[in-house]
């Protein structure tokens, strides 16, 4: 049942890339804003609503300012990356092909103990809940398994199945490192051989320093008031465009700016300038921008509307 | 006669859930088939991670056939009442009988019920079941409307006899019931038929799945104890764990690691925690040392190497969790005090009540005011109220809410703060329910009773009183808290002297006192009768006189006494509204005209003078004991004397020494409270 063992960072996630596409996954490409986690790329967020089937997967970098460690800790960063999966509708066998991927990255299912821990899943900004578990390996949790039954406030029928590998902790394990920055990001006998340090210990550092001491306040608050209203100005256009006469609602546009204040959130979080009661009104606020392009989400073919 | 066995195979059922479900599967089913006639011997439900099972014994073969009867409307009732009745029975006016009645022909119906098959009434009633079960939370998947705790993926039901087994015959959304179960996911994943109970239970252990979780918890729990033992260790018990870790196996192997040295001086609370809540591991104590040195956890399967590569990885995020830990704890250990303090000032307590900050001076504020009456040094109980709450802005009560305090007492002792301030910072929060122990240190009880008593008058003054069955800010505990510091450690401070505190307030805390003092087992009417003295906003004294009240009203010259009072009292409350005067001016011993009078007059100026004193002293059992007295005098009295005497003046004059009885025992308690 074992596969050969990866040697590096990106043979795993390279595995990942091929499993899942061999499963009938579209391998998509990070999407090209920071975000909190792989849940926010649009492919999960807004491809979740809807009655429309759907099957993708791909890496998402996410940014948690408040985790930043300086590239000191063994296991903590405030970039990380996270591999997502998202099947609409969920397939009866989602647990054997979660565990079909651990056995491709070089898991032996005969010699480690993987478990289905209860842990619901539950993003206030997004305004979506799911049911499902952590998975752990020999007591290491190694992914969230999640069925959704909420997304932006609307009930998610069909429902999909997602799956969030956090790749360093992952990788880390399966190549047996302690400490994050140790682990080799190529291959270790390639000419110019690369640790996981090498490519990202410099920045950990300087966004340690940024996201906590330096990160203009006033600028990111002006900012965050700024996605708000652009979210909100880019939905209360009319859904036909005068220049084209087409029907195009601008959910993607409009959803950009509600990553963009859930970001600013998280970095004047870490900045430690929002009061604990502050901090549920901007998540109600981010919550409504989401709520927003969910609304407009499911008023476009994608979202499964009918002309 | 044949047994049901049933089980509902899914994907994991949260460790929280499964003994609920088990018992909640037993009854829905049991319940149904007896509604439906079919009554059985004995039942039980089993529960694992993937699968709810329940075994019937002992079902009827058929429900029994039923014969009812019902009278319906007159023969010559209006067509409309008849149409009515054979809607309702489900006949035609052929089938019903006509019988003649004292007023008139009657129709009858009799309706019978036909017995049914035992797996006709199954297949109807277990969907119904399924789609109703009453999960905390429940969920669809795939396409599918049927909501289960997680996916349901097969249904096995059969009724077996020696005959052999049949499957009964059902589907709910798709999923069709059979005679088929699977083992272990990793070991055993294959499914296989069964066709009866015992077949079932032996083929899921061959199969590696231990289908009771008794057995799971014993198996878990001998296996670990003998680890231990065998190091000359002793496992640290956690019932809840033990629970918890035996829903997340089906075949428990028990395995013990090391924790690194560097984590060794690491605060012993803080290694339990963090084992516990995120590895669920159990601690394992040197009892030479009085450390936990070593942890178990319980893996899910057997392995080639007994569990080796399961350890290592286990103990591997054990040692990055700690090394978590040590990080917080090292920082915090960076961090003075005042600065953790500080930082309290941006933390909102509650939107009216101010910040962290705001609290924390106001229970300084309180403690120091409170010290001379619980006999702290003021400028050490200001200071440990200060800092009574550092730790709630530490990295390690971030990570770890449930260490809170504990933590606070570790960093004040690393900062070389006196000893009574470090455990101020951890008993302040107690004692936080009706078991919990108080704390007696001067220094710990001024804070803890300041924050308790800030945070009642606080939510009092904004009006967020706790209603019905909600108490959002826990202040009933609070109340509760106040209560035990104040009398375990014999406390005397009027409430009402405390900033703040209005009669209101000190209702709430007559009422938390009466639910207390009846645990005790002080009747509550002896509490009302104390509640009506002066002083009853001195907790301490107020229960003083109700234990004293209620021992002496349990005595023979207690009851007694009581009937004479009562007796008296009504006398007198009668006299006087039919009189409108109040008879308590005095009797006079001149217009005494017998012995049994004398003697009562008598006995009345001994208690008075024995009585003022011990209430002076606060000694009410002699008190008690005194006014134990008067019980022979009074019941001669009412025995030999008739009160209304011919003669007024002879008359009030009674009266009169009825009024001295209420004026002498009502300077002890309010006897009119009193029941019996």
């Amino acid at each position: 049942m074992s596969a050969d063992k990866p040697r590096s960072f990106q043979e795993i996630l390279l595995r990942l890339q091929a499993y899942w596409a061999a499963q009938g996954c579209a391998v998509l490409q990070p999407y090209d804003m920071e975000a909190g986690a792989g849940t926010f790329h649009p492919a999960t967020a807004l491809r979740s609503l809807g009655s429309k089937p759907w099957a993708a997967a791909y890496v998402q970098p996410s940014r948690r300012p408040t985790d930043g460690r300086y590239g000191e800790n063994p296991n903590r960063l405030q970039h990380f990356y996270q591999y997502q999966v998202l099947i609409k509708p969920s397939p009866p066998n989602f647990q054997e092909l979660y565990l079909g991927s651990l056995v491709a990255i070089g898991i032996d299912m005969d010699m480690h103990d993987i478990r289905f821990v209860e842990d619901d899943w539950e993003s206030p900004t997004l305004g979506a809940w799911g049911l499902g578990w952590e998975v752990w390996c020999d007591g290491m949790e190694v992914s969230q398994f999640t069925y959704f039954q909420q997304v932006g406030g609307y009930d998610c029928k069909p429902v999909s199945g997602e799956l969030t590998y956090g790749l360093e902790r992952l990788a880390m394990y399966v190549l047996g490192v302690d400490h994050v920055m140790d682990m080799p990001f190529n291959a270790p006998d390639a000419p110019i051989p690369l640790t996981y340090g090498d490519v990202f210990r410099q920045t950990e550092a300087e966004y340690s320093r940024w996201n906590f001491d330096v990160a203009d306040t006033d600028v990111l608050l002006q900012h965050f008031i700024d996605a708000e209203n652009e979210c909100k100005n880019i939905l209360d256009n009319p859904e036909v465009d005068p220049k084209t006469g087409k029907r195009i609602i601008m959910v993607h546009p409009a959803y950009d700016q509600c990553i963009k204040a859930s970001h600013l959130f998280n970095l004047l979080d870490a900045r430690g300038v929002i009061s604990v009661t502050e901090r549920q009104a901007y998540i109600g606020r981010v919550r409504a921008l989401a709520k927003a392009c969910a609304d407009a989400f499911v008023l476009t073919e994608a979202g499964g509307w009918a002309a | 006669m044949a047994d049901l066995l049933l089980e509902l195979f899914s994907e994991e059922i949260p460790a929280r859930m499964q003994q609920r479900a088990a018992t909640d599967f037993q009854k829905l089913v049991t319940n149904g088939l007896v509604e439906a006639g079919l009554t059985y011997d004995s039942a039980a439900a089993f529960v694992t991670p993937r699968r709810l099972c329940l075994t019937v014994c002992g079902v009827l073969a058929q429900s029994p056939t039923t014969r009812t009867e019902r009278k319906g409307p007159r023969v010559d009732a209006p067509e409309k009442a008849i149409e009515g009745f054979l809607r309702g029975v489900g006949l035609t006016k052929e089938q019903l009988e006509i019988r003649d009645e004292k007023k008139g022909q009657v129709y009858f119906a009799l309706i019978e019920k036909q017995g049914r098959p035992a797996a006709d009434i199954i297949a109807e009633l277990v969907p119904d079941v399924i789609r109703n079960f009453p999960w905390p939370k429940s969920m669809r998947w795939g396409t599918g409307k049927l909501r289960w705790v997680r996916p349901l993926h097969s249904i096995l039901c059969i009724l077996h006899d020696e005959s052999g087994a049949e499957v009964v015959p059902f589907d709910v959304d798709g999923i069709v019931a059979g005679n088929q179960t699977r083992g272990h996911r990793f070991h055993a994943p294959d499914a296989f038929p069964v066709n009866s109970f015992d077949a079932y239970r032996a083929g899921l252990h061959k199969a590696f799945v231990q289908l009771d979780s008794a057995e799971r918890r014993n198996h878990i729990w001998a296996d670990a104890t003998n680890l231990a033992f065998a190091q000359g260790m002793e496992v640290v018990e956690d019932a809840g764990l033990l629970n918890e870790v035996a829903g997340l196996v089906e075949w428990p192997v028990v395995l013990m690691g090391d924790i690194a040295d560097d984590f060794l001086d690491l605060p012993p609370e803080v290694l339990q925690s963090s084992m516990r809540e995120h590895q669920k591991f159990f601690s394992v104590k040197n009892p030479k040392t009085g450390r936990i040195e070593k942890f178990i956890t319980v893996a899910n399967r057997e392995t080639a190497d007994q569990g080796a590569t399961i350890l290592a990885g286990n103990q591997k995020v054990l040692f990055a969790r700690l090394s978590d830990a040590k990080f917080f704890w090292e920082n915090d250990l960076r961090v003075p005090l005042s600065d953790m303090v500080a930082k309290l000032a941006n933390v909102t307590f509650h939107n009216k009540l101010g910040t962290e900050a705001d609290r924390i001076a106001r229970i300084a504020k309180l403690a120091r005011a409170l010290a001379p009456v619980v006999g702290a040094d003021a400028d050490l109980a200001g200071q440990a109220a200060d800092l009574a709450k550092a730790d709630l802005s530490s990295e390690m009560v971030y990570e770890f809410p449930e260490l809170q305090g504990l933590m606070g007492r570790y960093y004040a002792q690393a900062a070389g703060l006196p000893q009574e301030v470090a455990n101020a910072c951890e008993q302040h929060y107690s004692p936080l329910g009706p078991s919990d122990d108080v704390p007696s240190e001067p220094v710990s009880v001024a804070v803890a009773l300041a924050d308790k008593l800030d945070k009642l008058t606080g939510f009092w003054a904004i009006d967020e009183k706790p209603t019905g069955s909600k108490d959002p800010f826990a202040l009933r505990r609070a109340a509760l808290g106040v209560i035990r510091l104040l009398l375990e450690n014999d406390i005397r401070l009027p409430l009402l002297t405390v900033e703040g505190l209005n009669e209101d307030l000190l209702s709430f805390f007559h009422d938390r006192l009466k639910v207390y003092l009846r645990d005790q087992g002080i009747p509550h009417d002896v509490i009302d009768a104390c509640l009506s003295m002066a002083g009853n906003d001195d907790l301490t004294l107020l229960v003083k006189r109700a234990t004293a009240l209620a021992a002496f009203v349990k005595t023979d010259d207690g009851t007694n006494l009581l009937q004479g009072y009562k007796r008296a009292n009504n006398i007198l409350s009668q006299a006087e509204s039919k009189d409108g005067v109040e008879y308590s001016y005095g009797a006079d011993i001149k217009f005494s005209e017998t012995d049994v009078e004398n003697a009562l007059f008598a006995a009345l100026e001994t208690a008075n003078t024995q009585i003022k004193p011990a209430l002076e002293a606060e000694d009410f059992a002699a008190a008690m004991l005194a006014m134990a007295a008067l019980r022979a005098p009074i019941d001669a009295f009412f025995e030999a004397v008739q009160i209304n005497a011919d003669n007024d003046i002879v008359r009030r004059n009674r009266l009169n020494l009825l009024g001295e009885i209420r004026k002498t025992m009502g300077a002890v308690a309010d006897f009119t409270k009193l029941e019996g």
